[in-house]
């Protein structure tokens, strides 16, 4: 009797999963490979070079760059805060990640373009030559904005999970804090860090508006400004099938991270079972 | 239309989905004249059994879907304001800021429906692509056989309606001298100041400036590579700047040299002056190009008999002078010129050019276009 009660009470949940993610992929695979009505591989193959290649690269770059130094940067700024003795400091800056790692879009674009753009506040009391804010490190920082944050949120908890009886019963032990830290510490928060560094990925991998509204498009070229362009080009014509094998490869690209990521997970996590 | 400030794009594609799928259609009411005649298939005013029936039918049906109709653009704010009141006539203005591609989209995703647009703004790739798929009516406004050969789908499938020459734009207050030419933006003192109305792979204009740029630099219409060098080399003496022109850019000082077209920096220059800026407009001595938009009816417009007015207006020497008071180049100019009824204040107003414009044709604006998209991004990132 368990069982078909149990399948039935996920059943909404997979109807639900039906629509919302199998319909559109549907959608996305029969235009992908059609072309007019016609099967076809010229969009996939079209997705793949010239510009669309050095946006896809482009991208790939930017969510890299973005993911390992947003990680090592949130990693040390959420050690900070939970082996600091203030309450209060570690309230402040969770709560004020927790906004911020939500901080994205146009809102955010504006922001740095008032601050650090061509006639930025602050570019103007640095003297930063012009257009640095639109450039590949450029986006990078602006990304950072909200994966840093991003990462405090993911690493906080994880940290926590270190007891300081671990790092006493390693000192008593004789062991240095390099030792401690390579068997005991990182061991402990690979799964934690791995799933950050994902996240960050994806992140930045998908963002859209906060480039679109930059205009960085034109010097950092990005997979998702490419999809847009292919919708509503001026210049261009027909090109929305483009547009979903371009999505096509941003699932594909998607799931080459997870499958590296998923086996790394396992490994680091099967200690823990 | 064109794409620079249509940064709303996805959301309006994702509207467009929304509405296309929960839309109901009511289906278009047949809007037949005085004479029986159905509007939806009228190809000229006489088939209405002259103008002022037109005017009857369309005042019958009594409202007109726009769609991609900047206020600021060419002056459309006076044009639409101005057919509401000769006709009393209410236009509805959707999403002025939409491209092209989103006028197509519109077209086909609410095909049957009211709330379909009934007249198109189109790029001239647009124009030939959708009236190759069949999504035109044809119609032959009054002043038809004035419009010049090359300017006009021979049926009156989509007509040519203004246009202008790609400029520079350039705030005077700030930059001294202004540049005049393609070769003086690679001068030292324009570091980190030229900018382009959006990405050439996207925005219409932006796309005219690196062909302009291409003539410059000695290329043709059948070469536009000397173009995207030209804005590699601009990048590489440091002037090149990436954020894409919009009046809010240029009010900020972030993109105090702008390539776009003369009508779009010609209407920039009186709504800056009382905020400061002096805003002056060059066409480039060295790399001219001019081109021009299109006007088509959709062919299940849901306002048929509206949508042929609208046409007839922006022909009338009226419609074509409003167009040249917003500082755009209107189709019958040559025609207005000789008989007279051109606005000539208006006429003085727009920036100077030497000589008469020339056209590429439709396979090397193409084969430009492809070479432009497979070029630009790995000449001009990093």
């Amino acid at each position: 009797m368990r069982r078909p009660a149990g399948w039935l009470g996920a059943l909404p949940l997979l109807v639900f999963y039906a629509f919302v993610f199998g319909i559109p992929l549907a959608a996305l695979l029969a235009g992908a490979f059609t072309s007019r009505g016609e099967p076809t591989l010229a969009n996939l193959r079209q997705s793949l070079e010239g510009g669309n290649l050095t946006a896809m690269i482009g991208s790939v770059q930017v969510s890299a760059v973005v993911a390992l130094s947003g990680a090592v940067l949130g990693t040390f700024l959420a050690y900070a805060v939970v082996t600091s003795r203030s309450a209060a400091l570690r309230g402040a800056v969770l709560t004020a990640s927790g906004v911020l790692a939500n901080f994205g879009g146009v809102p955010l674009a504006f922001f740095w373009v008032a601050t650090l753009g061509n006639s930025g506040v602050v570019s103007g009391l640095l003297g930063l030559p012009s257009g640095s804010l639109y450039s590949f490190w450029g986006l990078v920082f602006v990304y950072l904005y909200f994966s840093v944050p991003l990462m405090v949120l993911v690493m906080a908890p994880a940290l926590d999970g270190l007891r300081p009886q671990w790092r006493e019963a390693a000192a008593n032990s004789g062991a240095t804090a390099w030792h401690y830290w390579r068997h005991v510490g990182l061991p402990v928060l690979t799964p934690a860090l791995l799933g950050g560094v994902v996240l960050l990925f994806g992140a930045a991998f998908a963002a859209y508006a906060t480039a679109a509204a930059m205009g960085a498009g034109t010097v950092v070229p990005l997979v998702t400004l490419k999809i847009a362009n292919a919708l509503t080009s001026d210049v261009l014509v027909g090109q929305e099938n483009v547009a979903l094998a371009l999505s096509l490869d941003m699932i594909v690209i998607a799931g080459l991270v997870m499958a590296v990521y998923l086996p790394l997970q396992r490994r680091s996590t099967r200690w823990l079972r | 239309m064109f794409t620079p400030r249509a940064r709303t794009a996805g959301a309006i594609a994702a509207l467009t989905v929304i509405t296309a799928a929960c839309g109901a259609a009511p289906g278009t009411q047949g809007t037949t004249a005085e004479g029986g005649v159905d509007a939806r298939t009228a190809t000229s005013a006489a088939d209405f059994g002259g103008f002022d029936a037109l005017v009857e039918a369309a005042k019958k049906e009594g409202r007109l879907h726009v769609i991609a109709l900047p206020p600021d653009w060419a002056n459309y704010g006076e044009i639409i304001k101005t057919f509401e009141s000769t006709y009393g006539i209410t236009i509805e203005s959707e999403d002025p800021d939409a491209s092209s591609a989103d006028e197509i989209n519109a077209v086909k995703t609410r095909k049957g429906q009211d709330r379909a647009p009934d007249v198109l703004d189109l790029g001239q790739s647009f124009a030939l692509s959708g009236a190759a798929e069949g999504l035109f009516a044809p119609y032959k406004v009054q002043a038809f056989d004035k419009i010049p050969e090359g300017q006009k789908e021979p049926t009156g499938l989509w007509v040519n309606d203004y246009g202008g020459y790609i400029s520079i734009g350039c705030d005077a207050n700030k930059i001294n001298p202004c540049p005049t030419s393609f070769a003086d933006l690679l001068r030292p003192g324009y570091k980190g100041k030229v900018a382009l109305n959006g990405n050439p792979t996207k925005a219409g204009a932006a796309f005219a400036g690196v062909y302009a740029a291409a003539i410059a630099e000695g290329g043709s219409f059948d070469d536009i590579q000397p173009g995207i060098d030209f804005f590699k080399k601009l990048k590489d003496v440091g002037n090149f700047n990436p954020v894409e022109t919009t009046p809010a850019t240029i009010e900020k000082g972030e993109t105090p040299i702008s390539i776009d077209w003369d009508y779009i920096n010609a209407a920039y220059a009186p709504q800056l002056a009382p905020k400061g800026l002096d805003w002056q407009v060059n066409v480039p001595t060295d790399g001219k190009y001019f081109q021009m938009y299109a006007q088509a009816i959709n062919k299940d417009a849901p306002h048929p008999a509206a949508a042929r007015l609208w046409m007839e207006f922006l022909y009338s020497p009226e419609g074509q002078n409003l167009y040249l008071k917003g500082f755009a180049r209107p189709v019958l100019m040559p025609v207005m010129q000789e008989d007279g009824t051109i606005d000539e204040t208006a006429a003085a107003a727009l920036p100077e050019v030497e000589g008469e414009p020339a056209f590429p044709t439709t396979e090397q604006v193409d084969a430009a276009k492809e070479k432009l998209v497979s070029g630009w991004d790995a000449a001009i990132s990093g």
